[in-house]
C-alpha cells in the first residue's frame, strides 16, 4: 500500500478530479459553468483512456467532446440568451429519489470491482494500442471487427443531419 | 545520417539519475525539467515571434520598425514591452464571471502548449511521441476555441461576445480543411506519428513525394491555419475598427499576455506542422541519387532545419497577413464552405489514388 506508482498517483488525482467536477456539474447555478465542468470531466475521462494506453480514443474524446461536443453546448447557450441563474429548489421527495440512485448506483460499481477487477489490470500496461490496430477492427469484415455497426451509424448521421437541415429550412 | 540524434543523450542523462534515485522520483524530475524547457522556450519563442512581426509588418508598409530601444535594430523593444505586461495590473470586472473569466486564458494558452509539445524538433528531440502524434496535435489544438468562447462570454460585453462567436465559427469551420489536408498527408506517410512521419521523408520531402495533391494541400493547410491561428486576413474575431479588440477586449496584463502570446505561438505550431508535414520536420534536404549533396545536408543539424523550415513557412504567413485585406464573416464561411472543404475533399481523393496506384515518388 504504501509504494504507490506514479501511475497510481497520477490516477487518484484524475479521478479526484472527475468526481469533483461531476458534482459541480449538477450542483452549480450557472449554465456556462456547468458546461465548464462538464468540460473538465471530459478531460479527465481523456486522460484515463489514455493511462490504459488508448490514447487514440483519449484523442477523440479531446476533439469529439472537448472540442466538439461542448463548443456546441457553449455555443448554443450563446446564441439562445438563456437565464443565466438556474436556482431550483429541490423537493424532499426528488432528494430521497436521488439518494437511493447514488447509493444503488455505488453498490453495483463495487459489486463490479470487488467480483471483476479494475480494467488496469485486465490489459497490458505501459503500451499504446497501435492506430493500424484500431483502423482494421474498425472496417474489418471477421470475428471482433466492426465495419457493419460502424457503416449503420454513419448512415445513422446522415439521416439525422438531412432531418435537421429540413427543420431548419422549414419556412421555405 | 545520425550525427545529431540525441536519444543516447537522453538515456545516458536517464541513467545517471536512476542510479543516484530511485526510477520514479528521476522520471518526475525529468518530466518537471521538460515541462520547463518548453515554459522557457515558448517564452522566449514568443518575444523572437513578435519581433519579427514587427519588423516584417514594418518592411511591407515600408516603415522601419522598432529601431530605438537597446541599440540599432530595437532589439530591446519586445523584452522591454515584456516587462511592461508583467507589471501591469489584472483588472477585475463586475458583473462578470469572475472564474470563468480568469480560466479561459489558461485554457487557450493549454491547448497551445500540448500542441507546441508534440513538434519534432530534432531526432530523438521530440517531447510528446504517440503513435497517433498528429492526431493528439488536432485534438489538443480543438480546445483552445473553448477557451475563446468563455472569454468572450464571461467579458459581459457584447463586443467580446461577437468577436467570441465569430471567431468560433470560423475555427470550427477551418478546422475541417485541417483535418483533411492532414488526412491527406497521413495517406502518403502511412502512419500518424509524427516521427515517423519525418523518418518517412528521408529520402524526399513529402511536399515533392506526393507533388500536386501534396503541393495542393500544402495550400490549403496555410490558408486554414492562417485561419485556425486567427490572423489576418481572418482577424475579423478582432476586429479593431468594429469589436476594439474582439475577445479579449476586457482583459489586461498578463491574462491579455496569454491571449497574445498563444496567438504567436499557435502561429509557429501551424508553420511547424505545416514543415513536419510537407517539409520533412528536422529530416535534411536530400535528393535521391546525389549522394555527395545528402552527405552535406546531413552535416547541418536536424534543430537547425526544423527552426528554418517552420520560420521560412512563419514568414510566408506574416506575408499573406500584411498583404490582403480582412475578410468579412460572410466571406470567411463561403470561403471555407464553397471552396476549400469541397477542395480538400478532392484533394484526399486524388492522394489516395495517387497512393493506390503507385504514382508518388
Amino acid at each position: 500500500m504504501m509504494d504507490l506508482s506514479l501511475l497510481d498517483i497520477t490516477f487518484y488525482a484524475t479521478a479526484a478530479v472527475i468526481i469533483v467536477c461531476s458534482i459541480l456539474a449538477v450542483t452549480t447555478g450557472r449554465i456556462v459553468r456547468s458546461a465548464t465542468y462538464l468540460l473538465f470531466v471530459l478531460f479527465g475521462t481523456g486522460v484515463i483512456y489514455s493511462m490504459l494506453g488508448y490514447t487514440y480514443l483519449g484523442a477523440v474524446q479531446l476533439m469529439v467532446y472537448a472540442g466538439g461536443i461542448v463548443v456546441l453546448y457553449i455555443f448554443s447557450i450563446l446564441l439562445t440568451r438563456s437565464s443565466q441563474t438556474m436556482r431550483y429548489r429541490i423537493g424532499r421527495g426528488r432528494l430521497a429519489a436521488v439518494l437511493a440512485a447514488t447509493a444503488t448506483g455505488a453498490v453495483l460499481v463495487i459489486f463490479l470491482l470487488a467480483s471483476q477487477h479494475f480494467a488496469l489490470v485486465a490489459i497490458p500496461q505501459g503500451v499504446e494500442l497501435p492506430a493500424r490496430e484500431i483502423g482494421h477492427a474498425m472496417i474489418g469484415s471477421d470475428k471482433y471487427q466492426y465495419v457493419l455497426p460502424f457503416e449503420i451509424v454513419s448512415v445513422l448521421l446522415v439521416a439525422c443531419m438531412i432531418g435537421a437541415i429540413l427543420i431548419a429550412r422549414r419556412h421555405k | 545520417m545520425n550525427y545529431y540524434d540525441i536519444n543516447s543523450l537522453n538515456q545516458s542523462i536517464h541513467g545517471t539519475l536512476s542510479s543516484l534515485m530511485p526510477e520514479g522520483l528521476a522520471i518526475t524530475l525529468e518530466g518537471i525539467a521538460v515541462g520547463l524547457l518548453i515554459i522557457v522556450l515558448y517564452a522566449l519563442l514568443a518575444i523572437v515571434l513578435i519581433y519579427m512581426e514587427r519588423r516584417v509588418c514594418a518592411a511591407f508598409q515600408c516603415r522601419i520598425g522598432p529601431n530605438r530601444v537597446g541599440g540599432r535594430g530595437g532589439l530591446l523593444q519586445v523584452p522591454a514591452d515584456v516587462l511592461k505586461i508583467l507589471t501591469k495590473e489584472i483588472i477585475s470586472l463586475r458583473h462578470a464571471d469572475r472564474f470563468l473569466y480568469n480560466l479561459a486564458p489558461f485554457l487557450v494558452i493549454l491547448a497551445s502548449i500540448f500542441s507546441f509539445a508534440c513538434l519534432p524538433w530534432n531526432q530523438g528531440a521530440e517531447i510528446l511521441r504517440m503513435d497517433i502524434g498528429i492526431f493528439f496535435v488536432l485534438a489538443a489544438s480543438s480546445i483552445g476555441v473553448l477557451g475563446i468562447l468563455l472569454a468572450g462570454w464571461s467579458s459581459n460585453s457584447k463586443y467580446t461576445v461577437i468577436g467570441a462567436v465569430r471567431s468560433g465559427a470560423m475555427i470550427i469551420s477551418y478546422e475541417l480543411s485541417i483535418g483533411l489536408t492532414v488526412l491527406t498527408m497521413v495517406l502518403l506517410s502511412g502512419t500518424m506519428d509524427i516521427q515517423e512521419i519525418v523518418m518517412e521523408q528521408e529520402h524526399l520531402w513529402n511536399i515533392f513525394r506526393g507533388h500536386i495533391p501534396a503541393l495542393l494541400a500544402f495550400c490549403v493547410y496555410l490558408i486554414a491555419g492562417n485561419a485556425e491561428a486567427n490572423r489576418g486576413p481572418f482577424d475579423l474575431a478582432e476586429a479593431e475598427q468594429e469589436l476594439t479588440a474582439g475577445y479579449h477586449t476586457e482583459y489586461s496584463g498578463m491574462h491579455f499576455g496569454f491571449f497574445y502570446l498563444a496567438e504567436y505561438l499557435n502561429l509557429f505550431i501551424t508553420a511547424g506542422i505545416a514543415s513536419t508535414l510537407f517539409l520533412g520536420g528536422w529530416m535534411p534536404f536530400h535528393i535521391p541519387g546525389l549522394d555527395g549533396l545528402n552527405a552535406v545536408m546531413d552535416w547541418i543539424p536536424g534543430v537547425v532545419w526544423f527552426v528554418g523550415k517552420t520560420f521560412a513557412v512563419v514568414f510566408l504567413l506574416m506575408w499573406i497577413r500584411w498583404t490582403f485585406p480582412r475578410l468579412r464573416i460572410d466571406q470567411v464561411l463561403t470561403l471555407e464552405w464553397k471552396y476549400l472543404m469541397p477542395l480538400s475533399l478532392v484533394i484526399v481523393l486524388l492522394m489516395t489514388l495517387c497512393v493506390i496506384f503507385g504514382l508518388v515518388l
